[in-house]
């Protein structure tokens, strides 16, 4: 349930659009309670979204499916969402991508033990000119190589203590 | 008409349509998927791709998806050029890394769009050696069945299902290489049309479950062109036979009646073909040995004819062939309709309407188009479901229309059109005594008694045509709904009135023709459509003989009565009081059908009948359109014959001239219209038995079909004659004439490449058209510019009684049909019988839901849960009708609670 500072401001996100369009306010209400709700959406979460949506279960999970920036399972405190489209995949991607599941033990989709860092891989973000990236929270990470990998991993590390 | 050139070849083509169109229209193989007639473009899966040239000069051209392209005047493209051949062969190899390599063990092999595209593209090496992706199953429902790893993603499904049919249930799931289509979790589908899944999905993501349990490839059955059993429409099918059962419905496509799709329970109801439950042998009860040969049988008939009074009872689910000769053999005034009196009167109303030429009767195709629709008092989601769904069409097609009229956006071009549209629909009044899935797509509903209902309907035709008597003590609502909707109508060109039986209530037929004739007077074409409850009611109607009351009377009256029932339980038509007050009048009960029921119970002579599948028959379906069914396969019993085939050898013991030749049904149906006039040109309804081409009869077999010489060696190592059809031009063989057959005679749908039922395309005139040579059936009645005489006679307004309520029957979609519940995945979806009561109603008398009430019907009493109903007016009890054990009531009649059970 949202505290009633979040409901007000999803009726505020409600209000954007017209009379009976307010389907159309599912993805920003995602976020925000995927943000609330610790990062994930769980199928309680999605159904709460679309209860306060006037909507069914089955829409929310169309949309919240398609997307990648929702995760439908928990996810570590920091989440890499490595880029791995064609131009990132020929800056070295893959290189990247198998450096970090080496360097933090896990897969993509998996989260570390200590549920500090969960590995994703994504489709273009946008930021093709600065291959191979990933997006760290809200935050992208340009020209990736392991030594910046490492770094990145310290100073989660470092956020974290 | 456009010229445009398909590789410098010239061609006219018709205007607003797009090139996928216009090249399937000319016959041309051009691959596609995403596309369908029924549902438009939305360039989706890149499978249709060819090569458009600027102008004559150009040799580069450039690659387009034909399906989103429209036909302009000139128009330059290549369908075999390099590029563009290459182009789609690319694009099956895509799809093909992911699609398992499970063709041998897949139920659509041999009839899959998927597998004839992948053929005609020219893609046979498959170079993609990596993992599949593959998902997990869900299970949705007794009825199909879903294999997503061989999904292409080509969205028909969740465009079907969704847009085209309404269904909320199912949709698409995540993104790029995981798109998943499915329900939210594993549940039945929802949607009452979800069979058509099976026949729209291009591979075998969804397929036929009841298939399943008695698998057949389509190049192994042995096919012929029926017509649905389970209401009134008469929706055209392709039903398919191996080893003496029947395998499977397909949609069998008719522009006029059913189209691309029919409904669940035409699909997947015809198990009861197959059933234990069978009769199987005649039988002369109270004998030592009651089951006989056919001698023994006719032996005793004539025995039972001589010096008997005859009484012989027809069925509304008999063909006329059958009915017909049952009345041959009784005599005309000794037939009777085995319905009682309020419905035959009910049904008399509407074949004077409708033969006497006032009104146009529309085709179920005419109310897709229509563009104002207005139902008065019938259940259509239950009682005609593919009309339901050709409402749906009206509704949202309106909307379309109006909307494309201002802008350059054709109306195939699906996608653009939604945007466009957005929430608008067009005019549809759902005026119904409960609440029906149409409502939310209705800008006008109403729940009411039907006197209520046909009140308001009065009101509209008075607002239509002040010439006619006004409603007294109308209240403002009902003034204010009838202005609304009339306007509506008046501003329609083709508005569609609906109304039926379902009600037992004949004001409404009347209200229904007022409105249709005064909307006629102002010049446009308005329809007026008629539901039945059977699929031959309207031709058992148009026979008009008396109901099953005076049947009782004229075996009350006389002595020695041998009454015949045909394919009739009187138990599930009339009353169970009025069934036993006739079986105790009568000395000896003949019944001839194809199941046991508690009407063969009774039978002291029963006579094993064959269902629709195993013979020749016409069918009169809602908008008098008669149809030929023809035999799928001869029962390997020879004591299972046509119904019409026992009466006319029963009638052969009645002459002394000895054995004429048998009637062939052809003949029958010329006999049927040379007495009466109603029936002109019925027997034109399907070629004669002797048709042939260039001597050759129409093959019911694939020139695939396998086995034929070894299917039956355990038997005799010999290969088996072919069996004889002497009653159509179809043949129980591979070979004949394998050239376009005339309509009524299309055994299944194939051209070559085209295995999947797909292959229709070469069947019509154009996408989506007529079939070449015309629609299949006769239309009976047509509106011939009589002036209509209105009916004026307005009910009281409906009252709830004291401690009465109005029994009215409930239909269900799934339950109320005493065929299809054969099949289980249907039977398990029936509701189990209740008596229900609106919540005020049953407040007042104390009730809750679940309490077992008593209720006496016609002189018994019945003791079923109580369910408080949510959307039923004061005053009415709404019981099931037709559920499987469930007695027929007195509806339309009034009953009281005499006890109650808490």
């Amino acid at each position: 349930m949202f505290s009633e500072e979040k409901l007000n401001k999803v009726k505020e996100i409600i209000a954007r659009y017209p009379q009976g369009k307010q389907k159309s306010a599912l993805i920003p209400v995602l976020h925000l309670a995927q943000e609330e709700f610790g990062g994930w959406l769980s199928s309680e979460t999605m159904d709460y979204v679309a209860s306060l949506l006037q909507i069914t279960s089955i829409e929310v999970y169309e949309v919240a499916t398609f997307y990648s920036m929702f995760n439908l399972q928990p996810v570590g405190k920091h989440v890499f969402e490595v880029c791995q489209t064609g131009p990132c995949m020929l800056r070295g991607s893959d290189q990247i991508i198998d450096y970090i599941k080496k360097k933090l033990d896990i897969g993509v989709g998996e989260t570390t033990k200590d549920g500090l860092f969960t590995l994703k891989t994504v489709e273009c973000l946008g930021a093709c000119g600065y291959a191979p990236m990933m997006q760290l929270g809200k935050h992208y990470r340009e020209h990736l190589t392991p030594e910046k990998v490492d770094a990145i991993i310290e100073e989660c590390r470092a956020k974290a203590n | 008409m456009p010229t445009i050139y398909i590789d410098n070849k010239a061609f006219e083509v018709k205007a607003g349509k797009n090139l996928l169109e216009a090249c399937l229209s000319l016959g041309l193989d051009l691959p596609y998927f995403c596309w369908h007639p029924a549902m438009g473009s939305v360039g989706a899966c890149r499978q249709c791709a060819v090569k458009v040239f600027k102008d004559e000069e150009d040799t580069r051209g450039r690659i387009v998806m034909s399906c989103m392209e429209s036909v302009k005047d000139g128009l330059r493209l290549s369908v075999n050029d390099k590029t563009a051949t290459t182009f789609r062969s690319q694009v099956i190899e895509w799809l093909m890394t992911n699609h398992p390599h499970d063709c041998p063990v897949c139920d659509e092999g041999g009839c899959c769009h998927l597998q004839d595209v992948t053929v005609m593209t020219g893609h046979n090496y498959r170079r993609y050696e990596y993992k599949k992706r593959t998902y997990t199953n869900q299970y949705l429902g007794p009825l199909v069945n879903h294999e997503m790893n061989r999904c292409i993603q080509c969205y028909r499904c969740v465009r079907y299902y969704r847009d085209y049919a309404g269904g909320k249930d199912l949709n698409v799931f995540s993104a790029h290489n995981h798109v998943y289509f499915g329900r939210e979790k594993d549940g039945v589908l929802q949607s009452p049309f979800s069979g058509n899944l099976v026949e729209v999905c291009p591979t075998g993501v969804f397929t036929d479950k009841t298939l399943k349990e008695h698998y057949t490839r389509k190049w192994d059955l042995t096919n012929a062109p029926a017509v649905c059993q389970h209401c009134s429409l008469g929706c055209n099918v392709i039903a398919g036979e191996r080893y003496g059962q029947l395998r499977n419905i397909v949609n069998r496509y008719n522009s006029e009646v059913n189209g691309y799709f029919l409904c669940d329970k035409g699909r997947f109801g015809y198990e009861f073909v197959n059933s234990e439950n069978r009769v199987t042998q005649p039988l002369i009860r109270k004998r030592q040995s009651e089951a006989v040969n056919r001698a023994t049988l006719m032996q005793h008939m004539s025995t039972l004819l001589s010096g008997h009074t005859l009484i012989g009872i027809g069925s509304p689910r008999a063909s006329l062939e059958s009915n017909y000769a049952l009345m041959d053999l009784v005599g005309k005034e000794n037939f009777y309709q085995g319905i009682p009196d309020d419905l035959v009167y009910i049904e008399q109303k509407i074949v004077d309407i409708l033969l006497s030429g006032a009104i146009h009767t529309p085709s179920l195709k005419e109310i897709e188009q229509a563009d104002a629709v207005l139902i008065l008092g019938e259940d259509i989601w239950n009682t005609a479901p593919v009309m339901a769904l050709a409402v749906r069409q009206s509704v949202m097609k309106t909307a379309a229309t109006h909307t494309t009229e201002q802008v350059a956006i054709p109306l195939w071009h699906d996608m653009a059109v939604r945007e466009l549209v957005q929430d608008a629909k067009g005019f549809l009044a759902n005026m119904t005594v409960t609440a029906s899935p149409l409502d939310e797509i209705s800008a006008s509903t109403m729940r009411a008694a039907p006197d209520d209902l046909a009140r308001l309907g009065f009101a509209i035709a008075h607002i239509l045509n002040p010439s006619l008597p006004e409603v007294p003590d109308a209240t403002d609502a009902v003034r204010t709904q009838a202005m609304n909707i009339s306007r509506a109508l008046q501003q329609a060109k083709h508005p569609v009135i609906i109304t039926g039986t379902s009600c037992w209530n004949n004001a409404l037929v009347r209200a229904a023709f007022d409105i249709a004739a005064a909307l006629d007077l102002t010049e446009k074409r308005a329809g007026l459509a008629f539901v039945m409850q059977d699929c031959n009611s309207l031709g058992l109607a148009m026979m008009r003989s008396s109901s099953f009351e005076k049947a009782i009377t004229s075996a009350e009256r006389s002595s020695n009565v041998t009454a015949i029932i045909l394919e009739n339980d009187l138990y599930r038509s009339v009353p169970a009081g009025q069934a036993d007050a006739f079986f105790s009048s009568c000395k000896n009960v003949v019944v001839l059908d194809t199941l046991h029921n508690r009407t063969t119970e009774r039978a002291d002579v029963l006579i094993p009948a064959a269902t629709f599948a195993e013979a020749d028959g016409t069918f009169v379906n809602n908008e008098a359109r008669a149809q030929c069914s023809s035999q799928v396969f001869m029962p390997a019993n020879s004591e299972v014959r046509e119904s019409f085939k026992w009466l006319s050898e029963i009638r052969s013991l009645k002459t002394t001239a000895g054995n004429g030749h048998e009637k062939h049904p052809d003949e029958i149906l010329q006999a049927l219209e040379s007495k009466f006039p109603q029936f002109k040109g019925i027997s034109r309804s399907a070629p004669p038995h002797d048709f042939r081409f260039h001597g050759a009869r129409i093959p019911r077999e694939s020139h695939r079909y396998s086995g034929r010489t070894a299917m039956q060696a355990n038997i005799d190592v010999s290969e088996p004659k072919p069996l004889q059809d002497d009653d159509s031009p179809l043949s129980y063989t591979m070979e004949g004439y394998r050239g376009p057959a005339p309509s009524p005679l299309i055994p299944f749908f194939w051209a070559p490449g085209w295995n999947s039922g797909q292959s229709v395309n070469k069947f019509q005139l154009e996408t989506g058209g007529s079939l070449k040579g015309g629609e299949p059936g006769v239309r009976l009645a047509e509106q011939t510019g009589v002036t209509p005489v209105f009916s004026r006679d307005i009910p009281d307004a409906f009252t709830a009684r004291q401690d009465k309520w109005l029994l009215l029957p409930q239909y269900h979609l799934f339950g109320s049909g005493e065929l299809s519940v054969y099949t289980e995945g249907i039977a398990s979806q029936s509701p189990a019988p209740y008596i229900s009561l609106s919540r005020h109603d049953a407040e007042r008398a104390g009730l809750k839901e679940g309490d077992i009430v008593t209720v006496k019907s016609d002189g018994k009493a019945y003791s079923l849960p109580l369910s408080i109903h949510g959307s039923l007016p004061d005053g009415i009890m709404l019981v099931p009708a037709g559920l499987r054990g469930m007695d027929s009531w007195s509806w339309g009649g009034w009953v009281n609670i005499s006890t109650v059970k808490v």
